[in-house]
């Protein structure tokens, strides 16, 4: 007779390894959740005994009597499993719902057995049964965290290096700087951007900023005030700011909102801004006489 | 003459540095000295290198406009070198871009332009 509500469930667990493993495997194709176009046979039984190895651990030290922790350090080792074998799974492109029904999926070969070798005693299977659905679920729940994390990261991460690549300071040449802008602007970015070119500045020493909108398909005025602002934070710097490729339909759009473009230097093309920008820190382009 | 900025004359040219640590009383008093400075010296220019101001506030920004207007009427072109990002944001964001100031990014820039030579 079993004095804790865990003790049938570990005997099952080390005893039965091998063929949990495989009842487990056959539930999770069962229901649809294997996954063999996106892992070997070999890598889903790795990570499924990896698994049941954790668990084995976790309930060892840390399932006494009926309290359940999977936050304690006892569950650290499955924890850390989880994670991998999430975040692998995420990888590849396992849905958080098959991951869920994957995990889950080990119920039913646990259950089954607990209920051949509790058959006389419906009390203690009650309470294994209550006891192990809650590890699995509580399992479940902490790969859909993780799996949800590791999404949010990969998207901060894109979206940072979308930011970059999109805002580039580029050293054209000794003392001109240009920023080419593309795509949509937002008063965000806008604000990114101008810090970012004025720092630039402050460290290449840079005497002219050529900002290219050439890219830019619409501004609203909350840019165009963006624009003109930091046109006029590069002129407080020391530095001069041409504006180049301002299209016919963002210069309707800014003499309709009747935003002032003021004394800055706007130029159609961004080769007609690189040849003022040289031309301003004293080169000239010229064309070789021979051709 | 204030205590935290001090006020160089060099051909022809008035040249001052401005503290970090600059307060209102310290400005007030440094407007009123480079007004009698230029004045005396019939400076061409005012060079203010503010490199070392790490913020700015509306009255910092409202007195160095003061004093680019107040050189214009002595007949002395203001030069504001070595401005900070943050505060050149700060600056356009509070509206005051310094329309009567000349900008350049370091003393030497500044001096060369006033020289009237050749960039690059």
């Amino acid at each position: 007779m079993s004095e804790t509500a865990t003790e049938t469930v570990l005997t099952i667990l080390q005893n039965d390894f091998e063929e949990i493993i495989d009842a487990w495997i056959s539930t999770q194709s069962d229901e649809g959740v294997q996954r063999t176009d996106l892992f070997s046979h070999k890598e889903g039984r790795e990570q499924t005994s990896v698994l049941v190895r954790a668990l084995i651990v976790g309930i060892e030290k840390g399932a006494t009597g009926d309290r359940f922790d999977l936050s304690s350090d006892a569950w650290a080792e499955l924890r850390s499993v989880l994670v991998d074998v999430t975040k692998e799974r995420s990888s590849r492109g396992v849905s958080p719902s098959d991951m869920a029904s994957f995990v889950l999926a080990l119920k039913a070969p646990v259950f089954y057995r607990l209920k051949d070798k509790l058959a006389k005693y419906p009390t203690n299977l009650v309470e294994e049964i209550w006891f192990f659905s809650r590890v699995i679920d509580a399992f479940a729940v902490y790969c859909t965290e993780v799996f949800i994390a590791e999404r949010d990261r990969i998207i901060e991460q894109q979206r940072d290096q979308m930011q970059e690549l999109s805002t580039p300071v580029v050293e054209l040449w000794d003392k001109v700087l240009t920023l080419p802008l593309i795509g949509t602007m937002d008063s965000a970015r806008a604000q990114e951007v101008m810090e970012n070119l004025l720092e630039t500045i402050l460290r290449r020493q840079a005497e002219v900023v050529i900002v290219d909108l050439t890219g830019v398909q619409t501004v609203d005025t909350q840019v165009a005030q963006h624009m003109l602002r930091m046109a006029a934070a590069v002129r407080l710097m020391g530095a001069q700011c041409i504006i180049s490729g301002i299209s016919p339909t963002i210069a309707q759009t800014m003499v309709q909102l009747g935003v002032d473009v003021g004394e800055v230097t706007t130029r159609s093309t961004i080769r007609s801004g690189l040849a003022d920008a040289l031309n301003r820190v004293g080169y000239e382009i010229t064309r070789k006489k021979d051709r | 003459m204030s205590s935290a900025s001090a006020i160089y004359f060099v051909e022809g040219v008035l040249l001052v540095a401005i503290q970090e640590d600059i307060s209102d009383t310290d400005i007030l008093d440094l407007q009123e000295a480079l007004s009698e400075r230029v004045m005396d010296e019939a400076a061409r220019a005012v060079v203010m290198d503010i490199s070392a101001l790490e913020i700015v506030d509306t009255f910092v920004g409202r007195i160095l406009a003061q004093l680019a207007s107040m050189s214009k009427l002595l007949d002395a072109q203001t030069y504001v070198v070595g401005m900070r990002p943050a505060v050149a944001m700060t600056l356009v964001e509070l509206g005051m871009d310094l329309p009567e100031s000349k900008t350049a990014l370091s003393l030497t820039h500044a001096l060369r332009d006033l020289r009237g030579e050749s960039r690059g």
